[in-house]
């Protein structure tokens, strides 16, 4: 029989409101099951006690206008909760307990969801893996003879969604970090378009790319999660000001006559036989859905890693100044305020964050402004560009999410650039602030899952998502792994 | 264009992260493999385009000129690692 | 008009120097919650009772620019006469400071609010012209104590954040004469304005202050030295003196000048280096990637423009030809906008001269002798019109209306009240002042003749006498009318 943790948020959530599953019963599956994953390390905080005490007060008083009503949900820990801590993974804020709470997570808690815990990611959101974090790599649900990586930067909320730790989650995604873990564990994962979600709160790393979004198991469950997070936040001034949308009422699978996009630059050198052959499956069923299937060019794909990687580690060169030891946080000793900055965030940050923050800073200093940021930053323009003219004849792009399924914990850590070309099919997206999903489309030949990813127009969630829909709904995915952690 | 040691300490120091030997061997050998990945960008014709610096099209959102006490000044005290008679206490600076 | 010639050369062993300054004002915008929070702004408060979770920088928080204070610079623009720019942008300003919670400062680099304007100072050499080049909005530091405690710093963030005005002008000052005025003036533009309330004593106006000599003659600037957060007209001028006088020095001495940024210690008078600021050139400016380009409407433009409160250049111009004052005397009077303001008043409903010598003479002395200014003044204006036009109508003399005055200061109330009941009033009954004219020049007989016989000064003395009979009420038109034609 269906445990109640295996349910999807939107069953769960019906299920509910009906009285067929109390608030408490929901809750206590959740956390029996998130206490017995304790190997999977997806927790850094956990709020167990206080979510089961929310659920017993819910119990008694369904609300039936709340969206979320009575789901146990752990959320990315670079969300700032209000009273919980709140460490974006780094040494550098362990024990700061914010207080304020983000405005994604007091949207959920709004519409009645209830707070597991905060989950692990890697440090201040950069990586690829989730090896970044303080706090200790995550694992993978999926594994074959060693343990895997969950992908990054939302590892521990892929992982814990996979895992089924939490009825879905709320990640952040800046070069990827909502998709390309979603891929390497068979769960959903939306990046909306920048802007459709408020930034406030969040813990930054690169603040013309970040953007939070939902990570769920199904897609219809990240079209309801997407129109509860989304909307204007006038404490945002990126936030766009448009009006909020219900996505989940206007869910279709029916998409008879949709453009789809197959760009030739995303079949990169070296691209595996079953990545190439899932993504064949996917143009399949979308044909067979009455879609028309359009070869396009997007010339500068290859050029968005590197200006990524220039643009992302200036800006978090800049944004990640504040951790100085002064106001919260970790401080060393020092003899001097400077030497006390120096020992601080030296002992304080990791190796990967301490790399970025110096290319940052590196790019920004006078006499390389020129020859790296700004062209970087004319290299996104092209990469925008480029998106802007192929969305002239085609509504979405559908492309495989990375260019290989989960990898061993350990495996890439030596070598940065091998790490950063995990990313090379999820960046271009986030230069040009376009919203994209990753839905798990089959299995490789060593049975780990591998996604497919899906690219709209600027404020065309819900294309994106109808089009995932349907190709989800066709593929009918089924998790594969055992509880073997257990 | 390379990293050296000396680059190495002068961006440490900018950024305010102590630096020694190991730490500079394993930078100057990271930041010169990234460098190396990012130069590719010097293949593109970058001639009259135009910078881009965020993908929001709308305009600056703005606020009114009114005071609203959203915290007390434990909240924003709370936290940190070393405080003094409401005041933050930080190792003598020298000017 | 005697007008004098420039003459602030400073003289080496080699010759003579010409000193070329530059000045960067930091004018904090009249405004009640800060530039990107909604922190009050007020001065004095308790420490880190002003400071709101975005001044603080805590993780996640973002800033929302404040549209008033961006109303403030263009206002301040359009007063110095400067381009408003229709497109500007907020860059990051990146370096590490305890008081600069968030490690860089939002402030306008490439793309400023404001770009090119003018200011005229009026030099007792004659007008100078002075170049703006840029009016930026950025945002204030917090505060560090160093003199509490012998190991720490104490920081206060009650500033943080606090919209100010960059106001860079050309470097077109040549001596700490021109600077002071320079001050002056831009001070006395933003308080027409509203846009800042110019209080050196509080640090809503400090400038950091570029110094380079040459000499005189030359068209190649020497290498300057900035001069960092001078809160003062009369230590920016001493340390304008000092820092030039040691740069002569060491080009006297075959050495070079070092470009770099100095501090003025106000005790010693001197400017010495500052090591905290070493590495602070590479500030690594770029575009904020929390907030997007601000953008202003002509038509936004151009109603502030209309709305714009007549400027000191245009108000003196206009109290020269409407009420005849001299050129010294209506640079006086417009230095001040409320000084103004309280002329225009007491004038329109007096007399235009003695509205103006009251006013810098007995008011200003008043004033100055209690500490205040003239919005606390003793004596209002319609009051003190009141009081010229006893005198204009000869009910008081000049001398009794000092009597006058003296009351009003201690009273505020109608001078003719003030008049009626101490008896002030004037004598100018031609039979009266006769009679009394009569019974002096009888009793001094001796001074008549000496009068007579060519001893003219006595004249004052027969005057004094009748005034004091007549306890300093006598019309004095008439005493001396009446006597000239008895001593005849
Ligand atoms: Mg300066
Ligand atoms: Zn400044």
């Amino acid at each position: 029989m269906t445990e109640i943790y295996q349910l999807t948020l939107y069953d769960l959530i019906e299920k509910i409101k009906s009285k067929e599953i109390s608030c408490e019963e929901a809750t206590k599956s959740y956390v029996d099951r998130a206490k017995k994953s304790q190997k999977l390390n997806c927790f850094i905080e956990e709020t167990f006690d206080q979510a089961l005490d929310k659920a017993k007060n819910q119990s008694g008083k369904i609300d039936t206008s709340k969206k979320l009503f009575g789901a146990p949900f752990a959320v990315k820990d670079l969300f700032c909760t209000k009273g919980i801590q709140t460490t974006a993974s780094s040494k550098m804020l362990e024990g700061f307990k914010p207080e304020y709470e983000s405005t994604v997570t007091s949207k959920l808690w709004d519409e009645g969801a209830n707070l597991l815990g905060k989950l692990n990611c890697d440090e201040y959101a950069m990586g690829s893996s989730n090896e970044t974090s303080y706090f200790g790599n995550v694992i993978n649900p999926y594994r074959n003879d060693k343990d895997l990586v969950p992908g990054g930067s939302s590892g521990g909320s892929a992982s814990a969604v996979a895992a089924h730790l939490t009825s879905a989650t709320v990640g952040t995604d800046t070069g990827g970090s909502i998709r390309q873990p979603a891929s390497f564990t068979g769960t959903v994962g939306l990046k909306p378009t920048y802007g459709r979600c408020s930034r406030w709160g969040i813990v930054a790393f690169a603040s013309s790319l970040d953007q939070a979004g939902p990570m769920t198991k199904d897609v219809r469950d990240a079209s309801l999660l997407m129109e509860v997070i989304s909307g204007h936040d006038n404490k945002d001034s990126t936030s766009a000001q448009i009006k909020q949308e219900v996505f989940s009422q206007k869910l279709t699978k029916d998409i008879k006559g949709l453009k789809i996009g197959i760009p030739k630059e995303y079949k990169i050198d070296g691209m595996s036989k079953e990545i190439i052959d899932l993504w064949d499956k996917g143009i399949e069923i979308v044909k067979s859905s009455g879609c028309e299937i359009k070869e396009i060019s997007l010339p500068h794909t290859k050029y968005a890693l590197p200006a990524y990687y220039i643009i992302a580690p200036a800006e978090a060169s800049s944004n990640l100044a504040r951790y100085d030891g002064v106001r919260y946080g970790f401080r060393a000793e020092g003899k001097d305020l400077i030497e006390m900055y120096e020992n601080t965030r030296s002992l304080g940050f990791g190796d990967e964050v301490k790399r970025r923050i110096l290319i940052g800073t590196y790019v920004l200093s006078s006499g390389y402004y020129d020859a790296y940021y700004l062209k970087a930053q004319k290299v996104r323009r092209l990469i925008k560009n480029d998106f802007d003219q192929a969305f002239k004849s085609v509504d979405t792009i559908l492309t495989p999410t990375t260019p290989s399924a989960a990898f061993a914990i350990g495996e890439n850590v030596d070598d940065p650039i091998s790490m950063y070309l995990n990313d090379v099919l999820t960046v271009p997206v986030n230069l040009a602030g376009l919203p994209a999903i990753s839905i798990p489309a089959g299995y490789d030949q060593n049975n780990l899952p591998l996604g497919l990813q899906l690219i709209g127009k600027s404020f065309d969630e819900q294309t994106v998502l109808n089009n995932a829909y349907a190709i989800e709904q066709s593929i009918n995915f089924k998790p594969n792994f055992k509880d073997w952690w257990m | 264009m390379t990293i050296t040691k000396d680059t190495v300490k002068k961006i440490s120091k900018l950024s305010r992260i102590a630096s020694n030997e190991k730490f500079e061997e394993n930078m100057i050998k990271d930041l010169n493999a990234i460098l190396k990945f990012v130069d590719q960008l010097n293949e593109v014709k970058i001639e009259n385009i135009e910078p881009l610096a965020s993908t929001v099209e709308q305009e600056l959102i703005k606020r009114d000129d009114e005071v609203k006490k959203m915290n007390e000044k434990k909240d924003i005290l709370i936290n940190s690692p070393e405080e003094n008679d409401d005041f933050y206490v930080v190792p003598k600076v020298i000017e | 008009m005697s007008e004098k010639e420039f003459d602030y050369y400073l003289k080496g062993e080699k010759g003579e120097y010409e000193v070329v300054i530059g000045l960067e004002v930091h004018a904090q915008v009249l405004s009640d919650a800060k530039l990107f929070s909604s922190s009050a702004t007020k001065f004095g408060s308790e420490p880190n009772s002003q400071v709101s979770l975005v001044d603080a920088a805590m993780p996640g928080m973002l800033p929302v620019i404040n549209k008033f204070c961006v109303e403030q610079a263009v206002k301040t623009g359009l007063g110095l006469n400067a381009k408003i720019n229709t497109f500007s942008k907020f860059d990051r300003k990146n370096y590490f400071y305890a008081d600069l919670p968030q490690g860089y400062q939002i402030s306008q680099f490439k793309h400023p609010i404001v770009g090119e304007g003018k200011v005229i100072l009026d030099m007792p050499y004659g007008t100078k012209e002075v170049g703006i080049e840029r009016l930026h909005l950025e945002q204030d530091a917090g505060k560090s104590i160093h003199d509490q405690d012998p190991k720490n710093s104490f920081v206060d963030l009650n500033r943080s954040g606090i919209a100010l005005m960059e106001i860079v002008s050309k470097p077109d000052l040549r001596s700490p004469g021109e600077v002071g005025e320079y001050i002056k003036k831009l001070r006395s533009i933003m308080r027409y304005l509203n846009t800042c309330d110019g209080n050196m004593e509080q640090g809503s106006l400090r400038a950091d202050v570029n110094v380079s000599v040459r000499k005189k003659g030359s068209k190649e600037f020497g290498t300057r030295c900035e001069i960092k957060n001078v809160n003062s007209i009369k230590f920016m001028q001493q340390a304008i003196d000092y820092e030039a006088r040691r740069q002569i020095e060491l080009i006297e001495e075959g050495n070079e000048v070092d470009q770099e940024t100095r501090l003025f210690d106000t005790k010693k008078q001197e400017t010495r280096s500052m090591r905290s600021k070493e590495d602070a050139h590479d500030y690594r400016y770029f575009p904020d990637p929390d907030l997007l380009p601000l953008r202003l409407e002509d038509s936004y433009i151009e109603d502030l423009k209309k709305g714009l409160p007549e400027l000191p250049d245009h108000k003196k111009q206009r109290l020269i030809s409407e009420f005849k004052l001299s050129n010294y005397e209506a640079s006086v009077i417009i230095s001040d906008q409320a000084v103004s303001t309280y002329y225009e008043e007491v004038a329109k409903n007096s007399d235009y001269k003695l509205a103006s010598t009251w006013l810098m003479g007995e008011l200003f002395a008043t004033l100055n002798k209690e500490g205040k200014d003239i919005t606390e003044s003793p004596v209002s204006a319609v009051n003190l019109a009141k009081m010229i036009n006893l005198i204009k109508d000869g009910t008081i003399s000049g001398k009794i209306a000092k009597t006058v005055f003296e009351e009003m200061i201690k009273n505020d109330v109608d001078p003719s009240k003030i008049v009626e009941d101490k008896g002030l009033k004037q004598t100018s009954d031609p039979k009266e002042i006769e009679n009394i004219v009569d019974k002096v020049l009888e009793t001094n007989q001796d001074k008549v003749e000496q009068y007579k016989s060519g001893k003219d000064k006595l004249f004052g003395f027969f005057v004094g006498q009748v005034m004091k009979e007549m306890k300093g009420k006598g019309n004095p038109q008439m005493i001396n009318d009446i006597l000239k034609n008895k001593l005849k």
